[in-house]
């Protein structure tokens, strides 16, 4: 169905790719530089939470608590065990995917509502874990002073600007690696999971196997983009556990388009400028934010992507002599 | 010895609380298949209303938690009418999202209108009654025998009368209950408004002993989602039996175990059990 790279076709990804690269060249402060620089870590972790959950249906409530974990395994080996970053950032990548595995374990043997109540309980002990073990994770006040990243030569991630291309880099390979598994046979059988469950048994999937497979992909995004985080933001506290972090990230991915590559990263500019645009109502802003989402939810169900990709698929139809190589290849 | 019989009563009075609020979304789950994350604003502003009445109004502690139930009735209906029917053929996951919209702007709205700060309702029942040596305070009292009336009454309403019967047999068949003339949206509306009315009155009458504020229901409303599960979804009997659980056991706890980290216990109960038995606690085979 929906899973193919480009739905805005290779020009408009090849544009969204240019205007991020030049994208400090017109921003017209810092501010708007680490701002999309925060949003490039966002959306990487938003990513993983597409692959778990739009392309494999299963709706995980406790990924930005896994986030969480990789954001506080940087943090913590940095600050308190005194390592350099990236051998840290590669341990909490490990780390986090290994708790996503031995958690998936249980978590996934349940369906639907079950796995997503079941996630959320695990986000919330994570999120309490945080909070209250204070020795190690300082508690409400989180964990300052966080290196940036050791540079390269003349590359110096005190900076703002190799801060950004260093996110934007990131967020490339997670793409490309997103890419390439949504198009193997992993990812269709990830679709089939999502589709019919037993159905995807009954042709010989093994189900079990496959979804922890994503849900362990989708935590190392997470953990990932969490030490990305740690290195760049330098401060972590709790409230990257919260709840209302992973509903952020699920709200990116909806209104991006659930299930498409692009969605999570269209979403997550999109709805990240727009809060960021009615800034100058302060606390009010969720009474503009909250009706946005579910008049979105009401009329984009497929969210921007997903509209455009249908549009597209209707132009194409009308023209029968070019429908089908064309309606393979976008 | 005393001590514990204190802790039974405190968890009694966090059970009925939870289960008032679990009764409300385990009814519109079992309707309408949606996970409600807006029910925990629905306690929200109950218990700001109530609030507001009460020290801005000088209405009295009764008729200010029926007005506050009457205005979440009006809340959940307005957003069943609005939102969720909108979104009918919708997946689930939209249902959350256009949920947690509701969410977020109730929020807001509590904080423009209430700000940000705690606050703390006065109850005239500031007292506590002695029995057999055990000092009991009335409050908490209050909350246990409100929530049981309450618990029966909607039983009653649920089994003797037709307006009750036509939610229980559309919860349990949705098909065949329009095919008996059910109007479906005359049902859907009824229970959001039965749900709100639930909430806000479990707030109205926990305030008191707890604090208001904008972000208040949203532990209450995870817990709830917590006791449904291990209920069964749809189940109102086991929303009652898993409310008075997790609430015992959190007192317990709590109080023997840790305090620090007494609101772990109902997460910590769902993610034991249902790793221990996939199938959860009362469940008829569904999953």
């Amino acid at each position: 169905m929906m899973n193919k790279f480009s739905l805005l076709g290779k020009g408009g990804a090849s544009l969204f790719f240019l205007l991020c690269l030049f994208f400090p060249l017109l921003a017209n402060n810092q501010y708007q530089v680490a701002l999309m620089t925060n949003i490039f870590i966002l959306a990487l972790a938003t990513l993983g939470l597409n692959l778990i959950t739009g392309y494999t249906g299963q709706l995980n409530l406790a990924h930005g608590s896994f986030m969480a974990i990789g954001a506080y395994t940087v943090a913590l080996l940095m600050v308190k065990g005194g390592w350099p970053f990236w051998p840290a950032l590669l341990v909490a990548v490990l780390f986090t995917g290994m708790l996503g595995a031995l958690l998936g374990t249980v978590a996934l043997r349940l369906k639907d509502h079950y796995f997503a109540i079941f996630t959320m309980s695990l986000g919330v002990i994570i999120l309490l874990i945080l909070e209250k073990w204070d020795s190690l994770t300082e508690g409400h006040n989180g964990i300052f002073g966080i290196e940036p990243p050791e540079g390269f030569g003349l590359i110096d991630f005190h900076q703002i600007l190799p801060q950004y291309y260093l996110a934007l880099v990131m967020l490339l390979i997670g793409l490309l690696v997103m890419w390439r598994i949504t198009l193997s046979l992993l990812g269709r059988t990830f679709i089939a999971i999502r589709n019919s469950e037993p159905l995807a048994q009954a042709i010989g999937i093994n189900t079990m196997r496959a979804k922890l497979l994503s849900f362990t992909l989708s935590t190392c995004y997470g953990g990932l983009a969490g030490g990305l985080y740690s290195g760049i933001v330098r401060f972590v506290d709790p409230s990257l556990a919260n709840i209302a972090f992973t509903f952020d990230m699920i709200t990116f991915m909806l209104v991006g388009g659930i299930g498409l590559l692009f969605g999570p990263i269209v979403g997550c500019v999109l709805l990240m400028w727009l809060v960021q645009s009615l800034q100058f109502l302060q606390e009010y802003r969720m009474l503009i934010f909250g009706p946005i989402l579910i008049i979105l939810v009401i009329y984009f169900p497929h969210g921007l992507m997903g509209y455009l990709h249908l549009r597209r698929m209707r132009r194409l139809t009308r023209q029968p002599s070019s429908n089908a190589t064309a309606t393979t290849k976008v | 010895m005393i001590l514990f019989i204190q802790q039974i009563l405190n968890g009694l009075t966090l059970g009925s609380i939870y289960s008032l609020v679990a009764l409300g979304l385990t009814l519109v789950y079992g309707i309408m298949h949606i996970p409600n994350f807006a029910h925990g604003a629905f306690y929200m502003m109950g218990g700001f209303v109530a609030y507001s009445l009460m020290t801005k109004a000088g209405v009295p502690y009764w008729p200010a938690i029926l007005c506050a139930a009457a205005v979440s009735a009006v809340i959940a209906m307005v957003s069943e009418r609005l939102v969720f029917r909108a979104l009918e053929n919708a997946l689930p996951l939209h249902h959350m999202i256009a949920a947690i919209g509701i969410l977020l702007f109730l929020e807001a709205l509590a904080h423009a209108i209430w700000g940000a700060e705690f606050h703390r309702m006065p109850t005239p029942y500031t007292g506590s009654v002695t029995l057999a040596g055990l000092s009991l305070p009335t409050q908490r009292i209050l909350i246990i025998v409100s929530a049981f009336v309450l618990m029966v009454a909607l039983n009653l309403f649920l089994r003797k009368t037709l307006l009750g019967t036509a939610i229980l047999a559309m919860a349990q068949n949705r098909e065949g209950a329009f095919l008996m003339g059910i109007d479906a949206n005359k049902i859907s509306l009824l229970t959001f408004a039965i749900a709100g009315a639930l909430a806000a009155v479990a707030a109205a009458l926990f305030a008191p002993i707890n604090l208001i504020y904008p972000t208040m229901g949203e532990l209450v409303i995870m817990k709830a989602f917590v006791i449904i599960i291990l209920g069964g979804m749809g189940s109102i009997s086991g929303a009652i039996v898993g409310g008075l659980i997790i609430g015992m056991a959190e007192a317990l706890a709590g109080f023997y175990v840790s305090s620090d980290y007494k609101d772990l216990i109902a997460f910590a109960v769902l993610v034991l059990i249902l790793a221990l038995r996939p199938e959860g606690l009362f469940t008829k085979g569904m999953r």
